[in-house]
């Protein structure tokens, strides 16, 4: 499987991805180039705000896109050698599910509310190994409700969604992708509608699971305290791009690009109570709009630095051993994009 | 406004309930019945809201913490006259809004608005920012048509919306200017208590801030109180000035801000403050030691109805219910103390 002489290790490799959507008002460019690899076991988180193109990455290396109005308009995705894109949709089917799973923000929206816990894990299983007796895959059912910490789970195969809590929804979710024992588990926002309390729970799991069976994590989140806690290596989406990446811990300790950093010091922080609280830091502006996005760096109008060079888009540079940014401006050595003299004054901007 | 400020009312000018409270609530329940059947037989109850007690003094923040179902959101329309409690008191400007009838509500209703979680549900689409913001005036029939632009115009100055979104429709602003949206309805009767329900939840983080500090700024500059009703710690920690937290429509533990984020009594507050996720590579997923998950409350434990998710169980928390301690660290409902 390693003898390929293609240029890493990785599980999988996603280059320069482009999907488009052809829409009334024009392309939106949703992903516009965008890079990264998994290594076998290992956690990479992309992080960003709604509309960064965080999920439409994970949606089209699943292939789960309708095309049109998507449209994969560049890039590749190697997955153990083997090219998703390019893959005939029988063979991807084979993939999908068995070798590459997901799970969902909305585990009460992810399970068929009119069938059991049961037979919606055993159809998981059965639709990629049809034929195996029924009674073995129930055995192995149960054992995957079990692995992922279900209480009386021969009691619960037989329970409706509707019967569980939403932490127990989301664990019956994840033995459910992790039925046919994956490589790759994509989470989007896999805690994002559940309680703090359960959060801590959920995540833990996943990452028992990923330590104990050496399975990738591709999480996708916009919550930085998720990342810092879960992710080894780190990737910032910014309108379709990644303004950012490298190792979590090299991330938030020297944040090289302007947005990061902005993101960073907008969050409410615990402890705040007890150091005194300061005005939030507030990034101006918006998000712009998909079908708006032009060939210049697509921060600059939020951005403190902003000036001429910005009008050209800035390419992705290693500033530090593995640690990329994609701003004209930054350096090795960080910079201090948002000094109390450059944040906006006012409410947010306005007033 | 400047960037210097920690904010002045942080520190509590006084002991809690030593000025009059503008708002407070004395054993507030609230149950809503079971219906099953052909006749709609009432089978039971669930208790949303049990015995809820709590004062809000001018100008504070009263943060109202618990995972979902606990009852916090129940509490906050029980307060608004939204449900009418089972049982209990609110009382506003000494009068107890429980025993008003909606005729005698509405001049107080003027004066509690409310803020919820979802910008995009709680705007008519169909309507223009113009006729969002002035409907409570023409509710309320104050002044008339001359005036109402520009009273709207003058609030959308204060939460920081253009003039220009005057003729525009929900659907053409972004979810930050559509929360500034519902902050000026709410704000145009010029209310004291604001009610907010989750303000921020469905924003994004850099959005999330600008929202943060206008509350903020409103609250100092209007001498604004809020009941704020949120999931989010960080947010409550940095808005609040006092912190109460509910499991399964009770409140267990209740104190100053500064004091519950650094001495948390109750065993729940405590698994609850280690759940926040902090932005330091390393650190781990806190473990909480909770059990597995949310109790029924249709069939709420016995005894205090955290024991079976409690690290500090002892033998007599699954038999009586939790003393109240209150003292002048706050208030406390559990055997420990």
């Amino acid at each position: 499987m390693t003898m390929a002489p293609t240029e890493n290790v990785g599980l999988l490799s996603v280059r320069e991805l482009r999907t488009h959507f052809d829409t009334d008002v024009g392309v939106a460019r949703a992903v516009d180039g965008v890079s990264f690899d998994i290594a076998p076991g290992e956690c990479v988180a992309l992080v960003g705000e709604s509309g960064c193109g965080k999920s439409v990455t994970s949606l089209t290396i699943m292939r789960l896109l309708p095309t049109p109005p998507a449209r994969i308009a560049g890039g590749s995705i190697r997955f153990e050698n083997r090219d998703l894109l390019a893959l005939p949709e029988r063979e991807m089917c084979a993939v999908r599910g068995a070798e590459i799973a997901m799970i969902f923000q909305e585990p009460q929206s992810a399970l068929n509310p009119v069938f059991t816990i049961g037979n919606q894990i055993l159809e998981a299983y059965l639709v990629h190994r049809p034929g195996t007796p029924v009674r073995e895959v129930w055995e192995r059912a149960v054992d995957a409700l079990r692995a992922v910490g279900i209480p009386d789970p021969q009691k619960r195969m037989d329970d409706y969604p509707h019967q569980l809590s939403g932490g127990m929804k989301q664990r019956v979710c994840i033995a459910m992708a992790l039925i046919c024992e994956p490589k790759l588990l994509i989470a989007d926002e896999p805690t994002t509608a559940l309680d703090v309390t359960i959060q801590a729970q959920i995540l833990e799991l996943l990452r028992k699971l990923q330590r104990e069976r050496r399975l990738a994590l591709l999480l996708i989140t916009h919550d930085l305290g998720i990342v810092a806690e879960m992710a080894s290596r780190t990737f910032v989406m910014y309108a379709g791009k990644v303004v950012e990446s490298g190792a979590t811990r090299d991330l938030f300790a020297r944040p090289l690009h302007p947005y990061t950093q902005g993101l960073l010091r907008a969050r409410p922080e615990p402890g705040s109570s007890q150091r005194g609280r300061k005005r939030l830091a507030v990034i101006p502006g918006m998000v712009p709009v998909a079908t708006q996005f032009k060939d210049d760096c697509r921060f600059r109008a939020r951005c403190p630095l902003a000036g001429p060079p910005c009008a050209a888009e800035p390419a992705l540079r290693e500033l530090r051993p593995g640690h990329h940014a994609a701003c004209h401006f930054t350096r090795a050595e960080g910079i201090e994009a948002w000094t109390e003299a450059a944040a906006p004054a006012g409410q947010g901007g306005a007033a | 406004m400047n960037t210097s400020a920690t904010h002045p009312e942080t520190a509590p000018a006084a002991p809690p309930s030593a000025p009059a409270p503008l708002l407070e609530v004395r054993g507030l329940t609230k149950h809503f019945p079971i219906r099953r059947g052909l006749l709609s037989n009432i089978v039971g109850h669930v208790k949303a809201v049990t015995d809820v007690s709590f004062a809000i003094a001018p100008g504070q923040t009263l943060g109202l913490v618990g995972e979902s179902g606990c009852g916090k959101t129940t509490t906050g329309r029980c307060v608004l006259q939204l449900e009418r409690p089972t049982s209990g008191q609110v009382i506003f400007e000494g009068r107890d809004l429980t025993t008003l009838d909606d005729a005698a509500l509405r001049p107080l209703r003027r004066r509690m608005q409310v803020i919820f979680q979802d910008p995009y549900s709680s705007l008519n689409p169909r309507k223009t920012i113009l006729s969002i913001v002035s409907l409570p005036l023409r509710v309320h029939k104050v002044g008339d048509a001359s005036t109402w632009r520009a009273k709207v115009e003058e609030i959308l100055d204060l939460v920081g919306l253009p003039r220009r979104v005057l003729h525009s429709y929900p659907g053409q602003l972004s979810g930050g200017q559509r929360q500034r949206v519902a902050v000026a309805r709410a704000l145009i009767m010029r209310p004291e208590v604001v009610v907010c329900d989750e303000p921020t939840s469905s924003l994004d983080v850099s959005v999330q801030a600008q929202i943060l500090n206008l509350l903020i700024s409103l609250r100092r500059d209007l001498g604004l109180t809020y009941l704020l009703i949120s999931h989010n710690l960080a947010v409550v920690e940095h808005l609040a000035t006092r912190v109460a937290v509910m499991y399964l429509g009770r409140i267990v533990e209740e104190a100053d801000t500064e004091r519950i984020f650094r001495n948390p009594r109750h065993p729940y507050t405590r698994a609850l403050l280690k759940s926040v996720l902090t932005p330091e590579p390393g650190l781990g997923v806190p473990e909480l030691h909770l059990g597995a998950g949310f109790p029924n409350p249709l069939d709420p434990p016995s005894g205090c109805t955290f024991h079976p998710r409690c690290v500090s169980v002892r033998p007599e928390c699954s038999e009586k219910t939790p003393p109240e301690r209150r003292d002048e660290e706050g208030y406390v409902a559990c055997h420990l103390y």
